[in-house]
Order: C-alpha cells, then sequence, then structure tokens
C-alpha cells in the first residue's frame, strides 16, 4: 500500500480523463442557458457620453445589452471591505482602460460575442495618470493597510542615523513590474436566479467570500445565495476577491430573467480581476565591517487603481527577517488610471524580498563576504519585530541542506570567474520567507454503513491538492484507505470554510477534520464497546484502534469487526460528526512564518545576454507536510512562478493609452518547459507543535519568494550586472556584456 | 468574430474564383488566421480553405528543394533531405512556434503570417496597418520588440516569420496563381515595405495564391544554420535572429547568404554583409566584420535600441556557427 503521506492525488483521475466539471462546463437543469460577454472601455478617465446598441441588437439570437443605463441597482454597502465595489455598471465613469461599460447577452456564445464587438461606446474624456511616481512625491500612505490589520509604516531604533553612520552601505532602488496570474482555467460565472434564491457555479478560491459578496450586493441573506466551484484551474491569488464579472452576471440573469453564463477571454483577464502592482523599492542596508546589519531601511511604493485600495506589503519581511536594532519600513502609494492590483501567489514577500534579498547580496559584495556567511552572521533567533519568540525556525538547516545538495562551496567568489565553454557560469542563493496563515473552519465527516467516509468542507481545492488533504485525513484517523474516502468541497452548503489564499487552507481545515474525525471515530468506538453482539464489547474504548476499515483491539489485533458489521447491527446509515476549529493564542504568543532558501545555477551567453536557469535547489521549512507527493508539485510550481517573474513576465501598458499592449498568452511570457531546468526540493524537517494542531505552515506561496532574487543574484555573480528591474531580459544585459 | 461563410473549391482554379470575391480570406492551417478572426481583427465574409488542393508535396531535385504551399511546417523540419541539404530551413522551422502549431501551420500560410505588433492585434488601439489612417500606437508606445529595419512614419511592425528569414537568405523563388495566371516572384520580392501603406503587405493581387516556394541549389545550403535570440527558451518570435549559409573553400570564403529576422519590416537579407564576406578568409575577425555591417543603416527607437548591438552579436554568432572558429 502507498503510504498515505505520499499518496497520488485522489482527483487526479477526473482531471486527466476530462471527468473534474470546471464552473464554466455546468449547464442549469433546465436547457435555458444564455451567453454573456463583456464589453470593456478603450479609454482610461472619463464618462460614458453614449453607448449605440443598435447594431449590437440586430445580432441574431441577442436577448440584451446590458449598461449602466439598464443594468439592475445594486447595493455597494454591504458586499464587504474586500470586494471591489468598482466597475458594475452603476454610473458612468471610466476609471481605466479595459474597464467592463456594457454586457452583450445571447442565446449563443458567439452571439453575445459578436454582439458585445458591434457595441459602439462614446466617450467624454478626462485626463489620465498612466505613470505611477518614481518616489514619495505624489503618492499617500495607505488607508486600509492589510486590512488595518497592522500599520503602513514602522521603526525600531534609530535607522536613518545608524545608516548614516554605517561602515558600509548599500542603497538601491529596486523596480518589479505588473504580473499578471494567468491560471489556465479563465474565470467563469454560472449565475442562475430561483424566485429570491441565487445558485452561482464560480470559478473561485473563496465560495463564502462570493457568497457574502452577493448577498450583500444584492441584499439577500447569506443563505439564499449558493456558491458552487468543484474545480478550479489556477487561481493563484486572482480568483480570491470577489470581481465585478461575478456579480455582473448575476445582475445580468436577473436583467433577462434566465440563467446566464459568463466566461472572460484571456485579453479580459488583464483588466478584470487584479494583478501584482508595480513597485518601486527604496532599500538602504548599513553594516559594519564584519557584517553585522546596523540599519535596514525599505521604503516601498507600489501602484493603486483611482478607485480602490490595494497595498502590496512589500516590507514586511524586512522588519523580521534579520537581526537588526534599526529597522524602517513604509509603504506607500501612487494612484493611476489602472484597474485595482490584488494578491498574487506571495503578495508583498515575492516583490519585497526580490529587493531585500538583492540587496543583501549587493552587501555581501560590498563586505568581500559568502553571502550564506553575511546571512548567518544576521541570523535572527527571534522575531525583533514582533518581540516574539517564532514558533519555529529551521532556516539553518535549509541554508545547510540546499547549499550541500547545490555544492554552493563549488563557486568562485568573483563575477564572470566560472565558465562552461564560452557561457558565462553563476550561482546565487537567497532567503525565502512567508509568514504561517490560519483561519477559522468547520468540516463534517460521516461514516457510512458501506464501510466508506465522506468529508465535507467548503474549501477550495485550487490544483494544490485540498481534496487529497482532507481524503487523507480521513482515512488516517478512521483508518481507511483512501479509495474508500470522498471528500467534498467548493460550495456554500457545505461547513464553512476560508478564501484559500494566504497558503492557508491545510492549516485551516485540517484542525477541523481532525476534530471530526477523532469525534466520529469517539462514537465508534463507545458504540463498538457497549454492543453485546461485537467482539471488542466490553473493552475500554481506550483500548481500541481503528485500521483498514476495522475497529480492533490494540493490544490484539485480530480481535476486532468491520465498520460494516458494526453499523449494520446497529440499524444505523451513518455515524456524523462536525468539526470545528479556530486560531488560538498562537498568535499572541509567537511569531510564525516558514523559511527556506533558494540556489540558482544559471548561464548567461556573453554576447546574446540570454539567460538560461540549469538548476533549481529549494529548501524550505514550513512545518509537517501533509503529503510528500502534491506538496513536492506545489513546491516546483511556485519555484517556476518565480522563475518567470525573474526572467519573463511584465504586464506592458500602453503610456498614452494606458492600455495593456501584451494582454495574450502569446505577448505575456510565462516560462514554458525549455525554460524549466531540473528543479530540486528539500523538506526540511520541522516539527512545530505551535502553529495549529496539524503542525504544517502552508507552502503555496513561499517557493516564490526568493526565486527572483536568486536569479538576479546569479546573473551578477555571471556577468558583474546587477539588475534592479525585473524581469532580467536580453536588453538590460547586452550593454554591459563582451562586445 | 463576426460570421462568415466556409467553402472549399473543387480545384485550383475554382479556389481562386472564389478567392477573387471581395472580402474572402483564404484559410491554411489557421493557427494565424483563427486568432485573427477571434480578435476581430479580421473580418472576411468568406473564408476558402486550401485543404485539399494537393499542395503538400516536398520536392528534392539537383536544381533545388520545392515546398508545396500546404505542407505542414513539422513535415518540412523533419524531412531527411531538408535536414541534410538545407539545416537552416529545418532550424528555422524548429525555433518557430511549438510541436502542435508546426504540424498545423504550412509553409504558405506561415510566409504570410500577419505581425505579432500587439497594436496590430488589439483593435481598440491605432494601427495603420490594420486600419488605415488611424495612427501608429507603436512609434511612441510599447516598441521594444518592434523593427531597427525598413519602418516609416506609418508602421514599424516587425515580420515575424523565422522561416521566412531563411527562405529570404537561400533566395526563394514563390510560385503564384492567380486570376490573371500563374507568375514566379522572388521571395524578396513578395513582401514590401510598409511606407505610406502598412496595410498592403505583399504584391499579391486579390485571389492570388502561394503554390509552392522553391529554393534553388547551392553550394551553401548545406553549410547553413538559423541562429535565434529571444525573452524565453521557446515558444516566442525573435527579438533578433539570422539565417548564415557559406560556402567556404580553403579557407576562402566563396558565396555567402545572410539573413535577419526579429529586426525589419519584412525578411531582412543583409547584402552589405554577404559582399563583405565574400572572398574573405573564414576568421573569427571576418565574422565580428559581417556582424558590424549587420545594422548598418538600422534605425531604432527608445526601446529597441538594444536590437542594434544584439543584431552584430547575433549575426557574428551565426557566422560563427556556420563558419567555424578560427
Amino acid at each position: 500500500m502507498i503510504p498515505i503521506t505520499t499518496a497520488s492525488r485522489v482527483d487526479g483521475r477526473l482531471k486527466v480523463t476530462g471527468g473534474a466539471r470546471y464552473a464554466a462546463e455546468f449547464a442549469p437543469a433546465q436547457d435555458n442557458v444564455l451567453h454573456a460577454v463583456l464589453v470593456q472601455s478603450t479609454i482610461a478617465a472619463g464618462r460614458v457620453a453614449s453607448i449605440d446598441t443598435a447594431r449590437a441588437k440586430q445580432v441574431p439570437g441577442v436577448v440584451a445589452i446590458m449598461t449602466h443605463e439598464n443594468a439592475p441597482r445594486i447595493d455597494l454597502g454591504k458586499a464587504g471591505d474586500m470586494t471591489p465595489g468598482f466597475p458594475l455598471l452603476q454610473d458612468d465613469r471610466v476609471m481605466f482602460n479595459g474597464q467592463h461599460l456594457a454586457v452583450a447577452i445571447a442565446t449563443s456564445f458567439e452571439a453575445a460575442q459578436q454582439a458585445a464587438q458591434l457595441v459602439e461606446l462614446h466617450y467624454n474624456r478626462d485626463e489620465a495618470t498612466l505613470l505611477m511616481s518614481d518616489n514619495p512625491t505624489g503618492t499617500s500612505v495607505p488607508q486600509r493597510f492589510r486590512n488595518g490589520m497592522r500599520p503602513p509604516a514602522s521603526t525600531r531604533g534609530t535607522p536613518q542615523a545608524s545608516f548614516d553612520a554605517a561602515a558600509v552601505k548599500i542603497d538601491q532602488i529596486y523596480r518589479t513590474p505588473i504580473e499578471h496570474h494567468n491560471p489556465m482555467e479563465p474565470h467563469a460565472t454560472l449565475a442562475e436566479w430561483q424566485g429570491d434564491r441565487l445558485l452561482v457555479h464560480n470559478a473561485s478560491q473563496s465560495v463564502f467570500g462570493n457568497r457574502k459578496a452577493l448577498a450583500g450586493f444584492f441584499g439577500l441573506p447569506e443563505d439564499n445565495v449558493r456558491i458552487v466551484s468543484p474545480f478550479v484551474g489556477g487561481g493563484f491569488g486572482s480568483k480570491g476577491v470577489s470581481w465585478p464579472h461575478i456579480t455582473l452576471a448575476a445582475m445580468a440573469a436577473k436583467l433577462v430573467g434566465q440563467p446566464v453564463k459568463l466566461v472572460l477571454t484571456r485579453r479580459q483577464m488583464f483588466t478584470s480581476n487584479g494583478y501584482r502592482p508595480k513597485t518601486v523599492q527604496h532599500v538602504r542596508l548599513g553594516a559594519d565591517r564584519d557584517g553585522r546589519l546596523t540599519a535596514v531601511l525599505h521604503d516601498g511604493i507600489s501602484q493603486n487603481s483611482a478607485y480602490g485600495e490595494f497595498s502590496e506589503p512589500v516590507g514586511l519581511a524586512s522588519e523580521m527577517l534579520y537581526s537588526c536594532p534599526n529597522v524602517a519600513v513604509t509603504h506607500r502609494l501612487s494612484k493611476v488610471n489602472q484597474g485595482l492590483p490584488t494578491f498574487m501567489r506571495a503578495p508583498g514577500e515575492a516583490s519585497g524580498v526580490y529587493a531585500l534579498e538583492s540587496a543583501m547580496d549587493e552587501l555581501a559584495w560590498a563586505l568581500g563576504m559568502d553571502p550564506i556567511e553575511l546571512r548567518l552572521k544576521n541570523y535572527a533567533d527571534r522575531d525583533e519585530h514582533e518581540d516574539k519568540p517564532f514558533s519555529s525556525k529551521t532556516l539553518r538547516a535549509c541554508y545547510e541542506q540546499g547549499a550541500a545538495a547545490f555544492d554552493w562551496k563549488r563557486r568562485v567568489a568573483q563575477p564572470r570567474s566560472m565558465r562552461d565553454g564560452r557561457l558565462l557560469i553563476g550561482l546565487g542563493m537567497a532567503t525565502a520567507t512567508y509568514p504561517v496563515n490560519r483561519s477559522e473552519a468547520a468540516a463534517k465527516v460521516r461514516l457510512q454503513a458501506d464501510g466508506t467516509a465522506i468529508v465535507r468542507c467548503g474549501s477550495q481545492d485550487i490544483g494544490t491538492g485540498t481534496y487529497t488533504v482532507m481524503a487523507q485525513l480521513v482515512g488516517e484517523h478512521l483508518g481507511l484507505p483512501l479509495d474508500r474516502v470522498r471528500a467534498e468541497l467548493g460550495d456554500t452548503a457545505l461547513p464553512q470554510a476560508p478564501v484559500s489564499g494566504g497558503s492557508q487552507s491545510v492549516a485551516s481545515i485540517s484542525p477541523a477534520i481532525r476534530e471530526a474525525c477523532l469525534a466520529v471515530r469517539a462514537q465508534t468506538l463507545q458504540l463498538a464497546a457497549g454492543d453485546p453482539a461485537s467482539p471488542l464489547h466490553g473493552l475500554d474504548p481506550e483500548e481500541l484502534d481503528v485500521a483498514d476499515g476495522r475497529i480492533l483491539q490494540s493490544a490484539e489485533k485480530s480481535r476486532g469487526e468491520t465498520y460494516q458489521a458494526l453499523l449494520a447491527r446497529q440499524g444505523r446509515a451513518a455515524i456524523e460528526a462536525d468539526g470545528s476549529a479556530k486560531p488560538g493564542e498562537e498568535k499572541q504568543k509567537f511569531s510564525m512564518h516558514s523559511f527556506g532558501a533558494q540556489f540558482v545555477e544559471v548561464a548567461v551567453d556573453p554576447d546574446l545576454g540570454e539567460v538560461r536557469v540549469r538548476r533549481h535547489v529549494g529548501a524550505f521549512a514550513a512545518g509537517r507536510i501533509m503529503n510528500a507527493k502534491t506538496g513536492r508539485s506545489q513546491m516546483i510550481g511556485g519555484i517556476v512562478f518565480g522563475m518567470g517573474m525573474a526572467l519573463t513576465e511584465a504586464t506592458e501598458v500602453d503610456p498614452r493609452s494606458g492600455r495593456v499592449t501584451n494582454a495574450t498568452m502569446a505577448d505575456y511570457l510565462v516560462p514554458v518547459h525549455l525554460d524549466v531546468p531540473e528543479i530540486e526540493v528539500i523538506m526540511v524537517a520541522e516539527q512545530d507543535d505551535a502553529v495549529n494542531p496539524l503542525g504544517a505552515k502552508g507552502i503555496g506561496e513561499l517557493p516564490t519568494v526568493g526565486t527572483a532574487a536568486a536569479i538576479a543574484n546569479a546573473v551578477y555573480h555571471a556577468t558583474g550586472q546587477r539588475i534592479r528591474d525585473l524581469p532580467i531580459r536580453p536588453d538590460k544585459l547586452i550593454d554591459g556584456l563582451s562586445i | 468574430m463576426q460570421p462568415f461563410a466556409l467553402e472549399q473549391g473543387r480545384d485550383i482554379a475554382d479556389t481562386i474564383r472564389r478567392g477573387r470575391m471581395p472580402g474572402t480570406d483564404y484559410i491554411a492551417g489557421g493557427t494565424d488566421l483563427v486568432q485573427l478572426l477571434k480578435d476581430d481583427v479580421r473580418r472576411p465574409r468568406r473564408l476558402v480553405d486550401l485543404e485539399g488542393l494537393d499542395l503538400d508535396q516536398i520536392t528534392v531535385t539537383p536544381q533545388g528543394l520545392r515546398l508545396g504551399a500546404m505542407t505542414r511546417m513539422s513535415e518540412v523540419a523533419d524531412h531527411p533531405a531538408v535536414i541534410r541539404d538545407y539545416p537552416v530551413i529545418s532550424q528555422a522551422l524548429l525555433a518557430s512556434a511549438a510541436p502542435q502549431i508546426r504540424n498545423l501551420g504550412t509553409i504558405g500560410g506561415n510566409l504570410l503570417q500577419r505581425t505579432r505588433c500587439t497594436y496590430f492585434r488589439d483593435t481598440a488601439s491605432p494601427c495603420n496597418k490594420r486600419s488605415p489612417g488611424t495612427g501608429c500606437a507603436a512609434i511612441e508606445g510599447v516598441h521594444r520588440t518592434h523593427a531597427i529595419f525598413g519602418g516609416s512614419r506609418q508602421c514599424i511592425a516587425t515580420h515575424a516569420s523565422d522561416l521566412a528569414v531563411a527562405l529570404v537568405a537561400l533566395d526563394a523563388v514563390v510560385h503564384l496563381s492567380g486570376p490573371n495566371g500563374a507568375r514566379d516572384v522572388r521571395l524578396t520580392e513578395l513582401h514590401l515595405m510598409p511606407n505610406d501603406h502598412p496595410d498592403i503587405e505583399t504584391v499579391l493581387h486579390p485571389g492570388e495564391l502561394i503554390l509552392a516556394v522553391s529554393v534553388p541549389a547551392g553550394a551553401w545550403t548545406r553549410r547553413s544554420s538559423y541562429l535565434k535570440v529571444r525573452d524565453r527558451a521557446s515558444f516566442e518570435f525573435a527579438l533578433t535572429s539570422a539565417a548564415v549559409a557559406l560556402d567556404i573553400q580553403d579557407g576562402k570564403i566563396r558565396a555567402a547568404r545572410v539573413a535577419a529576422g526579429g529586426v525589419g519590416t519584412k525578411p531582412w537579407r543583409l547584402p552589405a554583409v554577404e559582399q563583405a564576406l565574400v572572398g574573405a578568409p573564414a576568421t573569427t575577425a571576418t565574422w565580428q566584420r559581417g556582424g558590424r555591417l549587420a545594422t548598418a543603416g538600422a534605425m531604432p527607437l527608445r526601446d529597441n535600441r538594444f536590437k542594434v548591438r544584439l543584431l552584430r552579436a547575433t549575426v557574428t554568432r551565426a557566422l560563427e556557427q556556420v563558419g567555424g572558429e578560427a
């Protein structure tokens, strides 16, 4: 039998055989679905003067064109702080290029698409702000930084004075571009009204978040709204909040009195569902001659929309990653006429640690010190920002094991000193860190008369393996093989679970599932011990155990019976229990983070400036890994995500129109197979009894953090050129190379 | 996408009769055209499918290579005689797109693919090539990947084909058939410079069809290669590329064919480089000189200036790969 912690994903077969149904593949019970296609603005600022729908309405099959003039009115006040309240066709404002302005609704997708292309928009243009500020002038302080949970700036000690007095200084600006999540599955919504009840199939990272938003917009009790999302083809943060197209689908369905399906095009996915905002980060490091940090200053500006607020928390890692008495971090926003940014895999850390860890590499060179040695010299044994101990931190082992696997010691310190034939070889490293998050969650477990079990939890599986981990937990606690456990998720009819974001799903839902399992198990053992016809009758439930679908005596495993036998005799259809769990005191007592170390070898063509990653070793300590196989996949995926950030990905915006110019998969370059070399993932053993009852810290985002810095540092080692502006493409290297 | 009728001709004559009607596009592999239809960039009323016209032969004779217009990119790339005698063609094809697209894309369609300029492909942007008279958004916009050769005030879009660069270098001839009969056109003459009419991209008359492409044999074709530089390792268009074919005897270059991609508004032959190479010794200094001459007359803009340096390096490297280090 395959050990349960390396089990293959339980939904794998469904996915590769096409049996997994995604949001756009559902259809209403009656065959009466209409198709909706969005019409988006072609200017960045102004008002809609008029909308001519005459030609669009002539397309055969068109049922309606929904615009701000005929759209149902909705309540913008109750959808929740995290829900964008714009653009929802409630007024004539245009705040960015690519903004929803109309919805074409027709009996076929083709007719809706044709009609959408024939809607004529006329504008009164306003002047748009299209370039973000490069410096604090013209920027503002976030009003709701981290949803108001922490201040946007912090200081400890005397950072400025200590920096001024430092023996060795690094003072640089680092830039990251707009990036888009680009999950494979497009965002899709099927909305169906049944009287004042709303059923929505949605590609979602947060079915309960969607429910709250839609109930708020339409003034309904939350129980009247059901969101279903059994499979999600990737989200990376883009399917976390309730983006306007979801609400527009429900509004359209209301307007026409029929179910409506709305699927975003790839191009529309560049202006409809958030993005990682552009950042400009000023990092200053001061150190003494021995390499001890005396000052860390990290001032971040991130691009924001003109209508909502999202702040990229680039400096949070700088507050706690290294031991330093004098630290200052600021976050500011620069408003431009672009859509609202959002969380994207490792928000804050992905961009911020690129800057910090590039600066640390620069400091290592300035000191003539090995980059790992510099990090060890400044190793933080406690969180000096929160002034708390870490619940666990095994970063030293990550450096050690990563360096050993990578053979870091072969590195010749001098830049441009390692070659393979003509190619310049560079080795670089960086630290990874990501906070441990957890939210309240509930679950239901049902052991059935046929000896199978069902676990229900309204979480989401966004490709990460949530189904598998849910089934595994039941298998472990009830002694069942995985093929006798069915997991159900992605439905607000199930017990409530949080957004699949912030790497928190397993940490949040596992304790609830465990609790439900333990209750089912206790009831079952009790039942067996109390049943005169059971071979286990009269034993103390404490003496009993479960394994291989049986209840048995721990001391004499042959004595026992199957679940089926017990439930049949008892005349029970099932034994069922609820479980719920929420964070306790741990956050007050401990600082909780995962850590890791990234090691990269690049080859740079000295004439052509092409950078290719040749090898990547990532060593991560993230508490208990629930499933080594799905976990490894997730870590590799996270690293590839970071490779794209480092070398190929950037959303380009036209400087005059504010329009995204590369809104296709042909022009927005995610890494392809040939860009991705051998990736070695090391799961560094770590036990953490404080974070949550399972000791699992979350791994979805950690492996993305530090990847871009490690690559940039390797490029420096290869070429002697420090690229402080991602992505690192040939045009940025060519001038400094050989010819 | 706007509705269109899809038709098929009985034979070539019937196909051309249908193809000459206003509002008609031919469709071959469809790997480019279908995207353009979906993005509303092309709005033909009628498509005439070229499948089944028996235009998919690869013929190798002592006189040269003949590729039927409907031959798939992958078939040509994998053809043993092409790999052996015309490696630059095979390499240019294998550097193009991805296997799935090469299995569908045709030789004729590849030569007539439309530019990758992102403004051309976004109907909400001005573009003289797509909508004459609306202006060129790229000249002052995002133009990192645009042309440094052949641009005009109206258009700086590159021709995106790798294959065309290799074929232009090898003096390929395009065999056409149209309403007014058959004619042959040198591939260097097939594509037009944008000048004041970037919307008119080729010398093809309405309804005129590419039947085949011929490459004359030459002492240089065996010693040939294609080098492509791009932002990611695969499935991406060229920042710069070079097709090189050399005939070297006793350390001296007897004949040279050199063309560049990713830099021109059409497949860009580099005659000045060729002239400098002929008669020169096959040495590193010669390759470097060739590389330097490759950018004579380049007119880069703000964000594609790097292509000047990159093209020199690309041509130098390609020459060296073909001619050897000495």
